[in-house]
Formats: structure tokens, sequence, C-alpha cells
């Protein structure tokens, strides 16, 4: 689940790491008094949506940047107004971009110099890494790819924790010293700690800044947390901003189905995380264009399949749909039986392929073909598929 | 010989008397796995009775295991206690540990595997489907099933198959015996991030036993274990090797930093993992209806024999 920087900011506050002072804000009547807690002088306005690259994303009005320097509250307060309710287009939103509803007032900081830090699972060691470099504010990857020895990494052994020697070698590798390097320090070992805490997926600040003063800072934060364990974080969960969030998939969470939205024409339901990437990665094999994952989980039962066919079909793009379905344990006549209803309940008039496999498939494929629907038979993946991609074209 | 587990393990289940738990051990009962032993904390002295058989619930593992005997734990409890379950295993010294379980927090996998560091027990898993060494009865019975995945798909031979996801394990499997390719041992590892035995812990396995002649290697996007599998087959293993990477299709950066893509490196992508395989005469399946044809192709070329 991910949160929006302001939110990611007050959490940092209550974890002892350092932010600008700053207010968010939903209206413009609310710019006033988000302004009025921010000391005179240079503020930014940031846009907060669940995406990066706002500083170089343009808004659908052809207005550039979704995080502005301005160099008064006044100026501040107009540029905010033109980024509220207007769309942002960022390299991670995709063309459609995403609708700014709150927007984040900070007061810019004196910048000596940036940083990169980050928190996040090492798959390969199973612990958890930080990892900083001397390059901050700019794209990471293409420091990883172009200098990959400016990126430091520190594996921390979940059995006793971030130790002290780690923090100073880290600190010193950044080249920080004196009272940058105590802060530095304090700033990491709290982040640690939120990170762990919070059960966080990842923690990025980028930039950390040092000030002319000797402070650090976290300039910026995103912040995404496990989903697996926020039912012991309600304070997190109640985080959650459903209006960044698919409607399709909120739908489909609520019927235990998993769905994600494609940009292709032909929409597959699957039971299987692995075999739903496959029928999608087949679709494409033969030529078609896959318009969602759906994985309605091990059982597919009728009123999932109903669901899973109402959020497919609300996706317009969608031309022919393509089940796929192995019932190792569910019995497939139960299955096609619930396909069979649902379609008519649905009253799907595009054109579907059906491939079921497994227990009691005879039966299956007989109720099928006693439905009187005009959906095809697929006899493996690869047939189906082919069939799929033919109707669609056609 | 198999790996991992014989129709002759014997296997106690944690959380049997759960829904879930309870579904899946009658299967396994059906299949003529040896089910021996129940565990739900509270309910020691009970049984759990299906089909002729009357199996004892004990409060903890190491009771269980004590009292009967079990190796091996197939585990169904749900994911708040799921890590603590598996701590359990390695505390009463059992061999494998098998998690079916989905949705443990990463943090609890994280300190759980830092707990087994130098401990005998193995784990599988978590969000897993499970493990079968096939049986030589009807629909191949008689063999050990330990988890969820449909028995009455497998066939008794010699290919081992190895998959984190357990719809695409069955899709191989299903392929295999229509062709009357029979199995050693398929085993799902899971698909979470932090897990027990990985791709290569089972590679290894299967390169030992020499039942298994040919081996179907399936993986998925994301981190670098398919990459380390293939390496090592390039090196030491000289059986035919068959493998499919799933999520050639799948949406890049559903994410919000840019963290990930770095230590996650370059090569956990599916073109990438592909590319890997291929060098590593790994024969690549097209698509996953190809994953059987695909290590026949590779058994020819070796001038091996499957069945």
């Amino acid at each position: 689940m991910n949160i929006h920087e302001y939110q990611a900011k007050a959490l940092f506050e209550k974890f002892g790491v350092p932010v600008p002072k700053g207010a968010a804000a939903t209206s413009p009547e609310e710019f006033i008094n988000a302004l009025a807690q921010l000391p005179e002088g240079p503020t930014m306005v940031k846009s907060q949506i669940h995406a990066g690259g706002r500083g170089k994303g343009t808004f659908t009005d052809g207005f550039k940047g979704g995080v502005k320097f301005c160099q008064t509250k006044h100026d501040a307060k107009e540029i905010a107004a033109k980024m509220l309710g207007n769309t942002l287009v960022t390299i991670q939103t995709g063309p459609a971009g995403r609708k700014v509803q709150t927007i984040y007032f900070t007061a810019a900081s004196d910048i000596k110099k940036e940083y990169y830090l980050a928190i996040l699972l090492d798959r390969a060691s199973s612990r958890p890494v930080i990892v900083a470099s001397t390059e901050g504010g700019v794209e990471i990857e293409k420091v990883a790819h172009d200098s990959p020895e400016k990126i430091h990494k520190v594996l921390v052994d979940p059995a006793y924790g971030l130790a002290d020697f780690q923090v100073r070698d880290l600190i010193t590798k950044l080249g920080l010293a004196g009272a940058e390097a105590k802060n530095a320090g304090k700033l990491i070992r709290n982040l640690y700690t939120m990170f762990w805490e919070t059960d966080a997926a990842m923690v990025e600040v980028n930039p950390l800044i040092t000030t002319p003063t000797g402070d650090v800072l976290a300039l910026d934060a995103k912040v995404s947390f496990d989903a697996n364990a926020l039912y012991r974080h309600p304070e997190i969960v109640a985080l959650r901003d459903l209006n960044e969030e698919d409607p399709k998939e909120i739908e489909a969470s609520k019927f235990s189905l998993s769905y994600i939205a494609l940009d292709g024409n032909i929409a597959c339901l699957v039971n299987g995380a692995g075999l739903a990437m496959s029928t999608m990665d087949i679709i494409q094999h033969y030529g078609g264009t896959p318009a969602n994952f759906l994985d309605v989980g091990g059982g597919a039962s009728k009123d999932q399949v109903i669901a899973a066919f109402k959020i497919i079909l609300g996706d317009k793009n969608v031309k022919g749909i393509m089940v796929n379905i192995f019932g190792g344990i569910m019995d497939c006549n139960v299955i096609a039986t619930g396909i069979v209803e649902a379609v008519k309940e649905v009253g799907l008039k595009l054109p579907l392929v059906v491939r079921l496999e497994g227990n009691n498939v005879a039966a299956g494929k007989a109720t099928l073909a006693a439905s009187g629907l005009a959906l095809v038979s697929g006899d493996n993946m690869a047939d189906a598929a082919q069939k799929i991609v033919k109707l669609v074209a056609a | 010989m198999a790996i991992l587990i014989t129709p002759e393990t014997k296997i106690l289940i944690q959380g049997i008397t759960g829904e879930f738990g309870a579904r899946h051990t009658k299967l396994s009962l059906d299949y003529g796995t040896k089910v021996v032993a129940g565990v739900t904390p509270g309910k020691g002295g009970q049984f759990f009775e299906h089909a002729g058989h009357k199996i004892p619930i004990f409060n903890s593992v190491a009771d269980a295991a004590h009292a009967t005997g079990a190796t091996v734990s197939a585990i169904f409890v749900p994911p708040p206690f799921a890590g603590d379950a598996i701590l359990e295993c390695v505390d009463a010294g059992l061999d494998l540990a098998v998690a079916i379980t989905e949705g443990i927090p990463v943090k609890d996998m994280i300190r759980v595997k830092r707990a087994m560091q130098g401990k005998k027990t193995r784990l599988l898993g978590p969000n897993c489907p499970g493990v079968v060494t096939p049986g030589t009865g009807e629909g191949s019975k008689g063999g050990c099933r330990i988890g969820i995945a449909p028995g009455y798909i497998h066939k008794r031979g010699h290919v081992g198959v190895v998959s984190r996801s357990g719809t695409l394990t069955y899709e191989a499997v299903f392929q295999l015996t229509s062709k009357n390719i029979g199995q050693t041992t398929c085993v799902g590892i899971g698909g979470d991030p932090v897990n027990g035995t990985s791709h290569l812990d089972v590679i290894k396995l299967f390169n030992a036993d020499p039942e298994t002649h040919g081996i179907i290697l399936i993986g998925e996007i994301g981190g670098n274990a398919e990459v380390e599998a293939a390496r090592w087959i390039k090196a030491n293993c000289k059986k035919p090797v068959a493998g499919f990477i799933a999520g050639a299709t799948a949406p890049a950066g559903r994410r919000m930093g840019h963290a990930g893509a770095i230590v996650g490196g370059a090569e956990d992508t599916a073109a990438a993992k592909i590319a890997v395989f291929k060098e590593c005469g790994i024969e690549v399946a097209a698509t996953p209806s190809d994953m059987a044809d695909a290590l026949l192709r590779a058994a020819k070329a070796k001038g091996v024999t499957l069945s």
C-alpha cells in the first residue's frame, strides 16, 4: 500500500526523521490556513499523487511541473490553484495521469548537498538493505548503471538490528563529518526504526539534503507498506487514499479477485497468479494484447466469475475474453456451470473462448456445449489463445 | 529415489482442524499419504477422522513428532501465526516444513529465515502449493502429497518439476502426464519474496537424484533466483533442463520509488531471465503450453530417455 508524501513526512516526524516544515491542503480555502503555518519566504508547492517523476511531469492543460519553487507564499498560493484538480502526467502515471486532489506546501530549504537514501528488502539475502549515495536528487537507476561505485549498501541482520558501526561506516562513505555526520547518523537510525516497526516495504528519500547550518533533512519521502502486515497497523490503513486506486481494482478486491488493468483488448480470467501471468504472455505470443491480469484464486465460484465478468466488461477497450481455468481440486463442472450462469446474467455479447482442464473436465465441457451459448472451447492454452486472438481480429 | 519426500514419509498437519487444512488432509489421506498426526494448540487428545483413518491431534509439533515419528509438517495455519508455526517445526527438529499459508508478513519471514540459519530443518514456501512424490497406483495414488496440488494429475516417473507458482506447476505436470512422462517429485517453492528453499536448492537435489532424468524449471519475473539456478546448471548439471519464465507482459513501473530497480538488478525481467536460460543451455518453452515439449527437445538433444 502506498501513501502520499505529506503522510509519509508526518510518519517521519513521529519517528524523529527531520523534514522541512510543511502543511497540506485539499481546497483553495485551505491554502490560506496551510500557508499560515509556514515561515515567510521561499515555498515549495508539491502535487500529492502516488507516482514518481512529479517535478518533471506535465499537467493535461499544458502547465508544466507538479513540484514548483516559489519566491513567496503569495506566489505559492497562485501556483497551487493551477495544480489542484488538474491532472498530472509523469513517467510513472501512464498517459492518463492522476488528478491532483491534495497540495503540500513546504518551506523551501537551503541546500548544501543532495544525497540518496532508501531502505527496502534485499531478496537475495532476505534481509533489509539500506541503500545510500552521494548522488541525490537525480535518477538513481542512472547512477547505479553509470557509476555503481557511488551506490553504498548496508545489509541489516534482523537478529541484531542496525549496528552503530554500520551507520558510521555508511556516513564515512557518504563523506559526512562533524555535525552533519551526527545528524545523519541519527536520521538513518530513526528511519530504519520506522521501516522496521511499521512493516514498510520501501522507504525512499530522494533527495536527502545537508544545509549550510549542518542540518540533515528528508526533502522528499516515498513510503509503501507490506499489504500482508496491514492487519497489525490500523493507523496506516487509515492513510489509504482510494482516489489513487483504480475503481475496478477496488471492486475486484471485494470479491477476492486480483485484477490489474492493462492497455490491450483481450480480457482474461484465470485461476492462479502464475497461470494468469502466463495467459497474458501467451495472448501476446500469438499476436494479441492482454487487457488485464485477473486471478480468481483457487476457487472460481459462480459469484466470483459473475463479478469478474462485470469488471472485465467495465473496460470499454475489451473486444474478447479468454477464460483459462485449471481446476485441480475444484470440479470443472461446477466452474462450467458458474461460467454459463455468469454469461447469461451479464448478457455477454463479446467473443468468449474457454479453456477448461482438470478434475471432471468432460462433464464441464459438456455443460458448456449444452448451454446454447456462443462460446468457443479451447483444447489447451495455446489453442485457446490462438482462437481468441483470431476472433478479436475478425 | 525422488527428492525431499518418499511415499513412506510420515507427515503431520499444523492447522488440521481448520477448514482449509482439514479439506487437504482428507485429499492427502485419499491419495495414500502417511498423515500420522495433526497439531492444533488446545485440541490435543482429540482425533481427526476420515474414511476409516483416525489421526491423533497434539498441542505441539514436538509432542506430535515425538509420539508418531513424523519428520515433515504441512502448515495451514492463518498468516498471523504461520511464522511461529514454522519456528515450532525448527525447534522440534523436523526435516522439512512446508508452509502453504498465503499472506505472511514479509518481516515475519525475514525473522524466521534468520532464525533457521544453521538449523537442520528445511523450509518450502511459504505461499506454495507444496510438494508431491507420485505413487505407482491408479491416478498416482500411494504417493506422498503435501499441500494443495491435485494428486491425480501426476504419474510416477523420472522428471523433476520446480516452480514458484501453483497452477503453472499443475499445467506442467499435466502436460507431462498427458504425454505419458512421469515425475520423480514436483516442488512448489512459493511466490513470496522471502522464502525457504530456492530454485537452486531444488535443482541441486534433482541433479543428485539418480532417478531424475530431466528437469522443468518454472520461474517468474522479479528477483534473481532463476538466474542463480541457471548459472549453476550451466556449470554443474548434465541433465536436460527446460525452462519457462512467466510475466513477459506484466506491467512494469507499478511502483512509486526506484530503489527496487537497483537492488533487484538488471536481470529480473522476463526477457533478461530468458536470455540467461538460453546462454546456460536451458531449453526455453516459448509458451506455457510448450513446457513438456521443451523438455522433450532438451532430452532428445542430450540422448536422454525421460519415460
